[in-house]
């Protein structure tokens, strides 16, 4: 039988671990809608799974305060928490993979540190943009701040024809330089204004509403088309910038696209739910552990664990300090890293 | 060999110049025509210009002057036109990839591969180059748990899957152990013959650079010291110029060309 092909043996070991890790995708996708379950049925006031289940599918059965706890606070919540968790993630194996940096996040080329200036000048300065609506002020500053020092980072980037050292020192080059500008705000900054900000800077799910919702979730929908069809390229970039340009691929071309899909990503995501570290750098890490860098599993893989992440993390910040939401930014790394250190060591007894 | 009647393809550089910035490292250079289906060995000292020049040819760095395969000018191509044509084996390997190593393979082909090749053919064609380098039991292994010298196997392997019309290969045995080095000689000859690929290959043993090669050029300061059959451009004085070693070149018993080096100086 294997005379047939001089290759059946190899063929049918690929196949079978092309399974595997499409197996691993769909666990990963599977775990992240039973958090996210978790999430919508988790809150101060008590209603049962049933109930949030019954609620979702026929918002009629219930009765009025259950509905909005459900409609208005519940799911926008913990949809949020799912599609950040994805974004952010999406966004650091990205830029993992094309600053061939392992420490490489959203926040290594302060983008978060920038989102966090523009936040500062809204609530501080109060300046606003005409046209938009109050609640949107914020998030439209820190988007404007945190696109704007991406494409501040290319074009510098594209000026000295540089490699990718240089980008990621241009990166912390600007994480000091905006966080320096943050300090200055606050040291001007009322009592109130002041608080306010540091509410924003340790990031909450708070904020979310479905209009938040669609356009995050349009700019991520947007986005990973072409992140997954970039997804061959990357992988051979992980074999050496050299290497990948002797295949052809013109490796500029292919950051610049990535680092314009990251900015999107990470920037959108900040201005709606303020800086959440550690996702961006920690999922990509997990994924890794579990499917490899083939980009066609190592991508999706990265969204899912960013989103389950996330998702626990909402539920933690729900339950930790019984009648207390604790910002999610704090929760991330506390339900993140045992993850995490788990995996590493379950993985080393392997080897 | 040219008893096929086709014309081999034939590889023309030109005042060839080469630099890192305002760095000039490569200056000038001319090289007679480079023919399909014979191996030329590029050797010379450390910081020579050596892989310099193969980059340059690869179009990985930005070079003046002409280089011309037949027809075709190579020089202002881009990335994805001078890949059509050109495959160069870096002489670095990567660090720490979670890829296996038909992974890695296939990705020299799924990357850029225009929509001409189906999946399956990919595949085909990935596992062949594994199996002519011999390494088909490490097709599923990943790139971090191999040897340094499998791993040097593996980045081999991502160069001849692509089927080039020029190979140009950096230092490619370097890590192998002495059968594993004769076997990638034996299959890069092969090669060259077999598909009349043009191959450049940098070497620092100069020994095997006369026994697997047709012609050698040595390269010293970014400027060709010495090119020819091995007999002529491997000589005690060119030996002694370039890399300051006082050595005899002697014929073994079966008739190859054996550098003796007696001392530096
Ligand atoms: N990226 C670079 N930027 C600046 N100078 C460089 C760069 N790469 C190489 N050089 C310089 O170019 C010269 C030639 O280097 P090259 O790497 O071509 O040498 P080589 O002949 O391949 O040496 P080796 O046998 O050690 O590999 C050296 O003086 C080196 O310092
Ligand atoms: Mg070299």
């Amino acid at each position: 039988m294997s005379e047939l092909s001089p290759h059946a043996q190899e063929l049918a070991a690929y196949a079978r671990l092309v399974r595997r890790r499409v197996a691993i995708v769909a666990g990963l996708g599977a775990l992240m809608l039973v958090a996210l379950l978790f999430d919508i049925a988790t809150g101060p006031s008590n209603l049962p799974l049933g109930d949030v289940v019954t609620g979702i599918l026929h918002p009629a059965a219930l009765d009025a305060p259950a509905r909005v706890i459900i409609w208005d606070v519940r799911l926008p919540y913990a949809l949020m928490a799912v599609l950040v968790g994805a974004a952010l993630a999406l966004a650091g194996a990205e830029m993992q993979t094309i600053l061939n940096n392992p420490l490489a996040s959203p926040f290594t080329l302060g983008v978060s540190s920038a989102a966090s200036f523009g936040a500062a000048l809204a609530l501080v300065l109060g300046v606003g943009l005409p046209l938009l609506p109050a609640d949107w002020n914020l998030p439209a500053f820190a988007f404007l701040f945190a696109f704007g020092s991406v494409l501040l980072l290319q074009s510098l980037a594209g000026l000295r024809g540089t490699g990718v050292e240089t980008l990621v020192l241009f990166g912390i080059a600007l994480v000091f330089t905006f966080n320096a500008l943050v300090a200055l705000v606050q040291f001007v900054a009322s009592q109130e204004a002041l608080q306010q900000l540091v509410f924003w800077s340790m990031g909450s799910l708070s904020r979310a509403s479905w209009g938040k919702l669609g356009v995050l979730g349009l700019v991520t929908l947007a986005v990973v088309p072409f992140s997954l069809k970039a997804s061959w390229r990357m992988t051979a970039l992980r074999l050496g910038e050299d290497r990948a340009r002797s295949f052809g691929i013109s490796v500029a071309r292919l950051r610049f696209f990535s680092l314009l899909r990251v900015s999107l990503l990470a920037a959108t995501s900040v201005a709606f739910v303020g800086t959440i570290g550690f996702i961006g750098l920690v999922a990509p890490h997990i994924a890794r552990l579990l499917v490899g860098e083939d980009h066609r599993f190592f991508l999706p893989a990265s969204m899912l664990a960013g989103a389950v992440i996330m998702s626990l993390a909402s539920v933690a910040s729900k339950t930790l300090v019984p009648g207390a939401l604790l910002p999610v930014g704090i929760v991330t790394a506390l339900i993140g890293v045992p993850f995490f250190m788990a995996l590493i060591f379950s993985r080393r007894e392997r080897l | 060999m040219q008893g096929t009647g086709e014309t081999l393809p034939q590889l023309h550089i030109g005042g060839l110049h080469v630099g890192y910035g305002r760095r000039r490292i490569i200056e000038a250079l001319d090289l007679p025509a480079l023919e399909g289906g014979t191996v030329t060995a590029l050797i010379g000292p450390n910081a020579a210009g050596k892989t310099t020049l193969l980059r340059a040819l690869a179009g990985l760095v930005p070079a003046k002057g002409s280089i011309r395969l037949d027809d075709v000018e190579l020089t202002g191509l881009s990335v994805a036109g001078h890949a059509r044509h050109v495959t160069y084996m870096p002489q670095a390997l990567p660090q720490r990839v979670a890829l296996t190593v038909f992974e890695a393979t296939l990705s020299a082909l799924m990357s850029s591969r225009g929509g001409a090749l189906s999946t399956a053919d990919a595949h085909a064609r990935a596992l062949d180059a594994l199996a002519r380098l011999g390494i088909s039991d490490l097709a599923m292994r990943g790139l971090d748990e191999l040897s340094g010298g499998q791993r040097q196997l593996a980045s081999l392997a991502q160069s001849i899957v692509r089927e080039p019309a020029v190979l140009l290969l950096d230092e490619p045995t370097s890590a192998l152990d002495i059968h594993h080095q004769l076997r990638v000689m034996q299959l890069v000859a092969e090669l060259a013959r077999e598909r009349s690929i043009i191959v450049v290959i940098v070497l620092h043993d100069i020994a095997q650079a006369a026994r697997y090669a047709q012609r050698v050029v040595v390269l010293q300061n970014g400027a060709v010291a010495a090119d020819g059959t091995p007999e002529a451009a491997i000589t005690p004085e060119t030996l002694a110029r370039v890399y300051r070693v006082e050595a005899r070149v002697e014929r073994c018993s079966h008739g190859f060309l054996q550098v003796i080096v007696d001392r530096a100086v």
